[in-house]
Formats: structure tokens, sequence, C-alpha cells
């Protein structure tokens, strides 16, 4: 990978590691990316030029140039189509939408072709594309820049849906998303792309089908991803003070869901709490309950909790917006509620 | 609802065209309407289901267009494929089984009349949201660009497709990035119920194309050699120069769908456009012109009538697919090279 800073340490285990933020860690992966497969080039609004929306790409314009890096009109539904149609025929896109909400224009085209046209076609063309786009709130910018639709988007069958949220996924998940012959959509949630943290040198493809138990524990699973989980994290260990000793789940795919680690450490902890920016009806944290209740419903101690975002478009006040999300104290509430209900 | 100033089809006595080729354009364009008139017969007897949307009176555009295509051009086309497809070169048979939901059709009996894909003939499927197929379009034109595969992907939508802003944005970006895509625009007047008049504020298509920068003819679509020879000009400089439009002016005869009771038009205005009719008016001019008889004529029908039957009786005997492979094909079994 590309040395995004100079600080490379070398760790007890003798493993290399350098400081990065998320944001590098991504741009990381789609050099690597770029640099392994001829057939890899990224598409979107403002990727070449400007760098990125959110300097994810910043300089690789310079490196790969305008026919690699290419800056799209804002065309959400043209230049998504654009990324099935050259998947289809052969190429490895990669196409970038500056947020979520934005991702609605090119809707019909994720839907109606990307997910249907292997299906459809009986298995004669497949769209081996990848969609990244930014998701979550609380960065103030208010109802039309700041939802977490993911778990519409794991909804759709066709389509795979993966939300990094480490270095180490951030990294790793985009070159398996792009060896994968479908559709993968990585939905990057914007607080993290600041998040900064040792990544070893070497770094490079992960699995992108399994949960990840993020921080073991005894007394109840904790079951989150993507923009929640550095919260869900924090709350663990606070409460871990008050020795409520929890299990941290970090699903990292949406599509398809890891149904067995959600199942295998509910049975053993016997409560749950998930934890979802998205709201709460109809919502992956809905689905991953509904999969608690029928794998696991015999060894529940306690309901399945929920921690969701207010059922309101996102404000712009910080106060509200705040007010609207899961923050590391409404986890560690509805934590004590499940640890004080005796079933 | 008025005749547009296009004039019917004409093929000058001294037409450049050869009997050979003139009766295979022919063929082709009855064989397209006989297919379909056995289909209403098929629908009415419950062998085919869903939706049915013929294409019967535009025959002469799917005709004219594949001669001028290579056999590598992709086609993205609409939900109105049949004559795409079976001009395109997919088997009769194939189509005729995908009708009948059997695992012989062309799209394994997932996707039926609406949405035929072939892929030994680049053929990338009819798509039923109207416009949803440009982007794919462009972007089937932009891979084959940086591959360097000197391809013509041929764009299929109706002027239905005009008023959505796919595209718009599609003519906007193939111009933008020059891609080899060759937009064919087939105009019927109507978009489903909707006359054009109703829909657009300026209903000249190629004005629209203009103003992306995009080099477009209004054609003929009635007439099969004004077709196929526009499509050659255009194809010819989306091979070296970017993307083209060609606005088709034609007709469909028939109800948009089975499930039409085709309260928006007069029958009058439908009997109007039966003069321009190119299964009359062609075989006219060929017998005009020494190409075809009576008997020659026949032969043709019987040779198309022989191959229905057996297309027919092809997707009979065809299979189900067991209902165990219902989730296959939702994700790839085998990686793409």
């Amino acid at each position: 990978m590309e040395t995004p800073v100079s600080t490379a340490v070398s760790t007890p285990d003798a493993r290399v590691t350098v400081r990065c933020t998320y944001r590098e860690a991504m741009r990381a992966a789609i050099r690597e990316a770029m640099h392994r497969d001829p057939r890899v080039f990224l598409m979107g609004e403002d990727v070449g030029r400007y760098g990125g929306s959110f300097a994810v790409s910043m300089g690789l314009l310079a490196e790969f140039g305008p026919e690699r890096i290419r800056d799209t009109p804002l065309s959400e539904s043209a230049f998504v189509g654009a990324g099935i149609g050259a998947a289809l025929v052969g190429m490895r896109p990669i196409v970038e939408i500056m947020t979520v909400n934005f991702s609605l224009l090119a809707l019909d085209q994720i839907l109606n072709n990307a997910a249907t046209l292997s299906h459809m076609s009986g298995g004669q063309f497949s769209v081996p594309l990848v969609i990244r786009m930014t998701t979550g709130a609380g960065r103030q910018l208010a109802a039309q820049h700041s939802h977490s639709l993911e778990g519409w988007y794991a909804h759709i069958p066709g389509l795979k849906v993966l939300t990094p949220a480490t270095l180490e996924d951030a990294r790793g998940m985009l070159w398996t998303a792009l060896e994968d012959p479908d559709p993968v959509l990585i939905f990057e949630n914007g607080v993290l792309y600041n998040m900064e943290g040792d990544l070893p040198d070497d770094a490079g493809p992960v699995e992108i089908s399994h949960a990840a138990v993020r921080r073991h524990g005894d007394d109840l699973t904790l079951i989150t991803y993507g923009g929640t989980l550095p919260k869900t994290l924090e709350a663990a260990e606070r409460l871990a003070k008050e020795d409520i000793d929890c299990e941290v789940i970090d699903l990292r795919t949406l599509r398809p869901l890891d149904t067995d680690a959600i199942v295998t450490s509910v049975s053993r902890t016997t409560r749950a709490v998930v934890v979802d920016e998205g709201w709460r009806s109809g919502s992956i944290s809905a689905e991953v309950s509904a999969r608690i209740v029928e794998g696991a419903f015999y060894r529940l101690d306690s309901p399945v909790l929920r921690v969701c975002t207010a059922e309101v478009p996102i404000p712009y006040a910080k106060h509200l917006e705040d007010a609207a999300l899961p923050q590391v104290e409404t986890i560690m509430a509805a934590v004590r509620q499940s640890v004080a209900s005796d079933g | 609802m008025s005749i547009p100033a296009q004039a019917p089809g004409q093929v000058a006595a001294t037409s450049p065209v050869s009997k050979e080729h003139a009766l295979e354009l022919l063929r082709s364009m009855l064989r397209i309407r006989r297919f379909e008139e056995r289909c209403v017969e098929l629908y009415s007897e419950a062998r085919i289901r869903g939706f049915l949307h013929l294409y019967i009176g535009e025959e002469a555009i799917a005709a004219g267009v594949m001669p001028a295509l290579q056999s590598d051009d992709p086609i993205v086309s609409t939900y109105r494929e049949h004559g795409h497809a079976l001009a395109r070169g997919i088997p009769m048979n194939a189509v005729m089984a995908e009708m009948f939901g059997k695992v012989q059709g062309c799209s394994h009996g997932r996707g039926g009349s609406m949405h035929l894909f072939d892929a030994a003939t680049r053929f990338y499927g009819g798509s039923a949201i109207v416009g949803g197929g440009l982007p794919l379009a462009v972007g089937v034109g932009l891979g084959e660009l940086m591959q360097q595969r000197h391809t013509v992907t041929a764009s299929f939508f109706g002027d239905g497709a005009v008023a959505e802003g796919e595209f718009h944005e599609c003519l906007n970006l193939a111009a933008l990035w020059k891609l080899p895509v060759l937009f064919l625009c087939e105009n019927n007047r109507y978009a489903m119920g909707t006359a054009i008049e109703r829909a657009l504020a300026n209903v000249d298509v190629t004005a629209k194309a203009a103003a992306y920068n995009i080099a477009a003819e209004a054609v003929d679509g009635m007439d099969v050699l004004a077709v196929e020879d526009a499509t050659r000009r255009a194809a010819d400089a989306v091979r070296n120069d970017g993307p083209r439009l060609i606005e088709f002016h034609t007709y469909r005869y028939r109800a948009h769908s089975m499930y039409d009771p085709e309260l928006y038009r007069s029958k009058e205005e439908v009997e109007r456009w039966r003069d321009y009719d190119p299964l009359v008016t062609f075989p006219a001019q060929l017998r005009a012109l020494g190409y075809l008889d009576d008997v020659s004529l026949t032969a043709i029908e019987h040779e198309i009538a022989v191959e229905i039957d057996a297309a027919i009786a092809y997707a009979d005997a065809g299979t189900l697919e067991p209902v165990s492979d219902l989730t296959r094909f939702v994700y790839s079994e085998t990686r793409p090279a």
C-alpha cells in the first residue's frame, strides 16, 4: 500500500504498521486496485480534479490520468448505468456517488439493472461493478446529505452490501469486491473518514462474507456496523466498568447477512441490543432482530432491543442531530435495560 | 392526429438494392409480423402470459437496422423487442420458448416477452423501464471504447423515453465522452396512450440531439431501405466520430399491450397509417421492380410458417426450470473472465 505518513514503526510481533486514516486506507485500496488490474477505473462527480468530495481520490488523477479517473457530469443515473454497462462488457468500474441520498437518482439503474441482469438473463450476464458512497449523519449536513439507507439496499437480492467500519476493512474490502462477479455497494460512513489508527503496512484484501467479533464478552451481544461501531465499542468499554461484559459484533456485510455469527453469539450471551444508524421501521436492525428471534428465541433471557435513529429527517442543528442519532449513552441505557430484564 | 410530413417509403425504379438483399429484408419483416401474429393467438390461448408488446407496423426498423450493424456490435433494446431479437439473429425457437416461460428460452424463462437476452449475439436485453436501457448502452459503449473494440453500441428506445431524464443525461454523457453509441429512437407517436404532442413541448427528437452536439437525422421508419441506409451511414460515423442519433418515424398498429382498449386514438387514424405499412408498400415496390411475384411470396410465407410452427413445437416440448433452481443466478455462479 502507499505509505501515507512516514511514521512506520515496528511492533513487538515484527509487523510494520503505518499510521493512517480511514480515508487514506480507502485511497490506498483504490490505488492498489488500479495498479493490479487495468480494467479498473474510477468515475463519479468530482473524483478527479477536485480530488473527491471527501478527498478519498485526492492525487489519483495525476497518477492514473483522465481515462481511468473520470469526472462525470451531475448525472447519477447515467454514470451509474454507465458503470453497469461497462461492467457488462468486461471492465471493472468503481463508481463513486457523493452521498447515499444522491444515489436515489440512480436507484432505477441499481435495482432494475445491476441487481437483476444476471437472474433475468438466466445467468448469461453479470455485473462486476463496485459502487462506493458516503452514508450517515453527524456532520450537520441536514436532511438531504445525512441518511443511512444501506439497510434499504440490503433488501435487494442481487446486490452485496458492505459497510467497512475499520481501517482494515476500508483498506481490504474494495479489492475483494472488485473480484466479485456481482454488483457490490460499499457504504462509507462520513464520520469515519478522519478516524486514525495503525494499519499493518502489508494490509491487503479481506473476505467480505462474514461478521467480525470486535469485542468479546459474555453478558450481552451488541450488534452494529459502520458509523456506529466506534460508539458501540465505547459503550461496551464503559459498561465493562459497571461489570457488564458486552460482546460487540460488527456485521461488516449487510447482504448477505452473517446470520450464523449473530445467532451463535446471542445464543451464548442470551441478550441482544442492535445498534443501527438507520431508521427503526423496516430497517436492517429489524431484520437482525427477526433473525435472532428465528434462530435463538429459546435462548433469549430478555427481549431484543434496538437503538436506532429517530424517525425524522436528520435536522441541521447540532443538538437536534445528536438527539436523533444513536449515542454512547443511549446504547448504554439500552444495554442496562436488557440486563435488568430477567425475561 | 395527423400523419407526419414524412412520405411513405418509395423505392425508386432504379433502386440499387439487389434482388437478393431486398427479398431478405422483406423476409425479415414478414418473419417478425407473422411471428407476432401467432403470438397473439397463443396469448388468447393463454400459452403466453404477462405483458406482450407488439411491434406490428414497426418491422422496417429492426429489419433495416440489423443488417447495417456488425455481428459484434452490442444491442440494448426495450420491452418491445421481439423484432429486434429476431432480426438480430436470436433463434426463433429460443425466443418462442422464452415466451412460453421454458428453460430453453433465451433468458431461461426468467424474462419473458419483455426481457430477451442473448450473449451469443451481444443482445443486452429488453429493458422494461422506459429510458432505463440508455445508461446501460452508454456504459457498454464506454466499456467497448476503453477496450478498443471499435464496435457501435445500438441503443433502441421509444419516443416515451425522450421525456425521461435519463435520455438527456445519456445524450450529454455520450457526446461529452465521444462514446460509440448509436441512439435509435423508434418514434411511434405514443408513449403507451400518451400522444407525443401531449408529452413533449418540442416533438422534434433530432433537435434535442442537436442540443447535445449529436448529429441526428429523421428517417421514414416505414421504409426499410431508408432505415438501412441511414443506419449504415450513422454507424460508420459512430465508429469514427462518436455518437449519432436517428429518429425513425413509425407507427404501432396494434394496442400498446394486450390490456390496452385503445381509447386514446381513432380507428381512422390507425387506418390512415395502414397505407404506410411496410408489409404492403415494400412488397408492392418489389413487384414493380420484378423482384417478387405471387409464387415467390407464397414460398417465403410458407418458409416462415414452417419456422414458426417448429418454434411453437420446440417451445411446447420445452421443459420448465425446476423450482429448486429458483434462486440460481441471483448471484453469478462463475466469475467473468
